[in-house]
C-alpha cells in the first residue's frame, strides 16, 4: 500500500505538512478532509453544468430524508420524480450501492461509517460543489470533513449532522451524569443499552483517551493495537451489565419506555421521542465529549441520472429544506443559513441542535468514519474496519 | 428434480470454495488466494466455539422441550380425542401459522418485557418480578412456542398410523397403558418424532431473527454473525467458513434421521 503514497500530492495543504503535520490539515477545520490513498475514482472528473433533469431519481437513503414536504415541491420545480429506497443500515447502503449502484440508484444519502467503504470501493465518484451553490454557506468543517473529502476531493455533499448522546432515565438519575463512566459501572449492571454497531469501539476509545491519556488516543478511529485492545477489553468488561445491545432506534426507545434499561447511548432522535411519549428521560453530552454521526449525499459511479441528482443535492442544501429535514428527524443542519429558517419553523430550536456552534464545537465532537488501516499520519499500523467488526462479535459473545 | 440438486449443490459447493478466499481489508474485495485461515479462527477462537455450542445446544433443548411438548397432545387427538375435538385441536394448532413470525416474536416480547404481562401478572398476585426479558431463556421459550407445531403435526401422522389393532393385542396380553404405550406406540412413533425434530432442530439452528429481538447481550447465533460478516463487514468468506458449521452439523442430523427412518415417516 506504501506504494500509492504518490496520490498524496494533491493539495498544497498536504505538500505543506506532508511530514510533520498532516493530522493538522483534519483537526484545524481546513476544508482539505483527510489525506490519504487515492481511491479508484479520484481521476473522474465532476460535470461542470447541470443539464436538464432526466425526469427520475433514484435514492438509498435513510427513512424521513425525502418527506413529501420538500419532494413534492422539488419534483414540481425540476420534473424530476424521486424514488425512495430507505435502508436499514450504513451495511445495507453499502451492499445496494455495490458495483456503482449497478444503474440502480443516483445518490445515496451515507453516514460516516460506510463513507470510505463507498469511496474505496469505487462505489461513488467525486462532486462538484461549484454547482451548489449552498455550499458556501456550510459550516467549515462540513465543506470538507475527513469523511468525504480526502486528498481535496470531495465525494459528495454534507447533509445533516447529530451527536451520539448519553441517554438517561431521570427518575434514575436525579442527579444528570457527566461521564461515559456510568455505562461501564457495574452499579448499573442490567439496565444498560448501546448501539449494536462496531463503531461503538470508537465511543470507548474517546472514554479511554480522556480516562487513559497514557494510552494516547488522539482519533477514536485511528487506533493502534494497543489502544485497540485496550477499548476491546473495556468493552467486554462492558458486556456482563448489557441488557440489550440495540440494532433500531425504535428498539432502543421500547426498552426505556418499559423500563428494561435506564442509561444508554443514544440519537437526540430517541430522546425526542420519548419526550413526546411522556417518558421521562433527558440526554446530554458527557465531558468527555461525544462521537457524531454526519451524513453526506454521494452520487453513484454508474448514476444514470445525474442531472436530477444534482438538482436535489442543490434543493436539499437550502435553508429551507435544511431546516424542514433537521426539525422533522430532529438531527441538525451543516448550512448555518438554516439557523433562521428553524427559529421561524420552531423558536429556540437553531440553539437546541447547536446549529448555530461555532468552529470550535466541532472538535468536541468526533464523527464517524470508517476506521482503515492507513492512520491520519500516513504509517499503516491502524486496526482496519474488518477486525473491527470480529472483534464486536468477541465482545457481544 | 436433477435440476434443483443440481442447483442446490452447485452452490453450497461454490460456499464451501468461497470459504478457503479472504478479503483485502483495505478494500474489501475478495482475494482468491488458498488459505485455511478462516477455519483455523473458528476453530481456535474461543467466541466461536461458544457462539456454535450455544446455537446447537439451543436448537437441541428446543426440541426435545417440543417433543415433551408434543407427544401428549399429539397422542390425545390421533387416539382419544372424538372427531369434533380433533378438528378444533388442529385448528387450534395450525392457526398461529397464519399470523406472522415476526408478530409472534414480537408479542413475546410484549409479555416477557420489563413492564410485560408476565412481570405485571406476577406481581399482582405478589410474587416477584421475573427479570427474563432479553436473556437466553427468553429465546428457549420463544422458540419453543415458534416452532411447536412442526412437531405437534408430525407426531400426529405417525400416531394415526399406529393401528388400533395393537393396542387392542396389547392389551389381551395383559399390558397396562403405560406399558403399551412404552413398547408400541413409542417405537411406531419414533420416526415421526424425528421428522419433527428435523423441523425444530434445524429451524432453530438457522435463526437469527429471534436472537436479534429477543436475545440479550451474549445471544449470538451462528446466523447473527454470518449476517454481520456478508452485511457490516463485508467478509464474505469468512461468512462462508462459518455456514458450513451447521451445514456439517444438519448432514450428521439428516443422516441419522434417516436410519431412525424418519423421512418414511414424512
Amino acid at each position: 500500500m506504501a506504494s500509492t503514497h504518490a496520490g498524496w500530492v494533491r493539495t498544497g495543504c498536504l505538500v505543506a505538512t506532508a511530514v510533520l503535520a498532516v493530522t493538522a490539515c483534519g483537526s484545524s477545520n481546513t476544508p482539505s478532509g483527510s489525506t490519504l490513498l487515492q481511491p479508484p475514482t479520484a481521476k473522474t472528473a465532476p460535470q461542470t453544468t447541470i443539464g436538464a433533469g432526466e425526469g427520475q431519481l433514484n435514492l438509498v437513503l435513510w427513512d424521513g430524508y425525502a418527506d413529501k414536504s420538500w419532494v413534492d415541491p422539488f419534483t414540481a420545480a425540476t420534473g424530476c420524480k424521486v424514488n425512495q429506497h430507505p435502508a436499514g443500515s450504513s451495511d445495507e447502503m453499502v451492499s445496494l450501492m455495490k458495483d456503482g449502484g449497478g444503474g440502480n440508484w443516483d445518490m445515496v444519502s451515507a453516514s460516516g461509517d460506510a463513507d470510505l467503504r463507498l469511496i474505496y470501493s469505487g462505489d461513488v465518484k467525486p462532486m462538484n460543489t461549484a454547482l451548489i451553490p449552498d455550499w458556501t454557506n456550510f459550516q467549515t468543517y462540513f465543506q470538507g470533513p475527513p469523511y468525504n473529502t480526502i486528498n481535496g476531493v470531495h465525494y459528495g455533499i454534507s447533509l445533516q449532522w447529530g451527536p451520539n448522546t448519553l441517554l438517561y432515565n431521570t427518575k434514575k438519575f436525579v442527579n444528570p451524569p457527566t461521564s461515559w463512566s456510568v455505562i461501564y459501572d457495574p452499579a448499573n449492571k442490567g439496565l444498560i443499552t448501546v448501539p449494536d454497531n462496531p463503531i461503538q469501539i470508537a465511543d470507548a476509545a474517546l472514554y479511554l483517551s480522556a480516562t487513559k491519556p497514557s494510552l494516547g488516543i488522539k482519533d477514536p478511529y485511528e487506533l493502534n493495537q494497543t489502544q485497540f485492545n485496550a477499548a476491546v477489553a473495556l468493552l467486554k468488561s462492558q458486556q456482563p451489565l448489557i441488557k440489550k445491545y440495540w440494532a433500531l432506534a425504535t428498539d432502543e426507545i421500547s426498552l426505556f419506555q418499559n423500563g428494561d434499561v435506564t442509561v444508554g447511548a443514544a440519537w437526540p432522535y430517541q430522546t425526542i421521542q420519548l419526550k413526546l411519549a411522556g417518558a421521562p428521560v433527558a440526554d446530554t453530552i458527557p465531558s468527555e465529549g461525544a462521537t457524531g454521526w454526519a451524513d453526506t449525499w454521494m452520487l453513484a459511479t454508474k448514476a444514470t441520472h445525474p442531472n436530477c441528482a444534482y438538482l436535489w443535492t442543490k434543493w436539499v442544501s437550502t435553508p429551507k429544506v435544511q431546516a424542514m429535514q433537521a426539525l422533522s428527524f430532529g438531527e441538525t443542519p451543516v448550512n448555518t443559513k438554516a439557523c433562521a429558517e428553524m427559529e421561524a419553523l420552531q423558536p429556540g430550536s437553531c440553539a437546541q441542535y447547536h446549529a448555530d456552534a461555532p468552529g470550535s464545537y466541532f472538535n468536541t465532537i468526533k464523527f464517524w468514519k470508517t476506521p482503515i488501516a492507513q492512520c491520519g499520519d500516513g504509517s499503516n499500523t491502524c486496526i482496519p474496519y474488518d477486525q473491527w467488526v470480529s472483534a464486536w462479535t468477541t465482545i457481544k459473545g | 428434480m436433477a435440476w434443483f440438486v443440481l442447483i442446490y449443490l452447485a452452490s453450497l459447493v461454490l460456499l464451501l470454495i468461497t470459504a478457503f478466499w479472504s478479503i483485502d481489508p483495505f478494500t474489501t474485495q475478495i482475494v482468491q488466494v488458498w488459505n485455511i485461515d478462516n477455519f483455523r479462527i473458528i476453530l481456535t477462537d474461543p467466541t466461536y466455539r461458544t457462539i456454535v455450542g450455544r446455537t446447537a445446544g439451543l436448537a437441541a433443548l428446543v426440541t426435545i422441550t417440543d417433543v415433551v411438548l408434543a407427544f401428549p397432545l399429539a397422542y390425545y387427538m390421533a387416539k382419544v380425542a372424538s372427531r369434533r375435538v380433533q378438528s378444533l385441536l388442529f385448528a387450534a394448532v395450525l392457526l398461529p401459522l397464519w399470523a406472522s413470525y415476526l408478530a409472534r416474536v414480537y408479542a413475546w416480547i410484549l409479555i416477557l418485557n420489563h413492564s410485560g404481562v408476565l412481570n405485571w401478572s406476577l406481581q399482582s398476585i405478589g410474587l416477584p418480578a421475573a427479570n427474563i426479558g432479553y436473556t437466553n431463556t427468553a429465546m428457549w421459550l420463544v422458540f419453543s412456542y415458534i416452532w411447536l407445531p412442526f412437531m405437534i403435526i408430525p407426531t400426529y401422522a405417525a400416531l394415526e398410523r399406529v393401528p388400533d389393532s395393537l393396542l387392542e393385542a396389547a392389551a389381551d396380553l395383559g399390558a397396562r397403558r403405560w406399558r403399551s404405550t412404552l413398547d408400541v406406540v413409542l417405537p411406531l412413533a419414533l420416526p415421526g418424532v424425528v421428522a419433527g425434530s428435523i423441523f425444530t432442530f434445524s429451524l432453530t439452528l438457522g435463526d437469527y431473527i429471534t436472537p436479534i429481538l429477543v436475545g440479550g447481550a451474549g445471544s449470538q447465533f451462528i446466523g447473527n454473525v454470518v449476517y454481520s460478516n456478508v452485511g457490516i463487514a463485508n467478509n464474505v468468506p469468512f461468512a462462508a467458513a462459518l455456514a458450513t458449521v451447521p451445514v456439517l452439523i444438519m448432514a450428521v442430523y439428516l443422516l441419522t434421521a434417516q436410519r431412525l427412518g424418519a423421512f418414511e415417516a414424512l
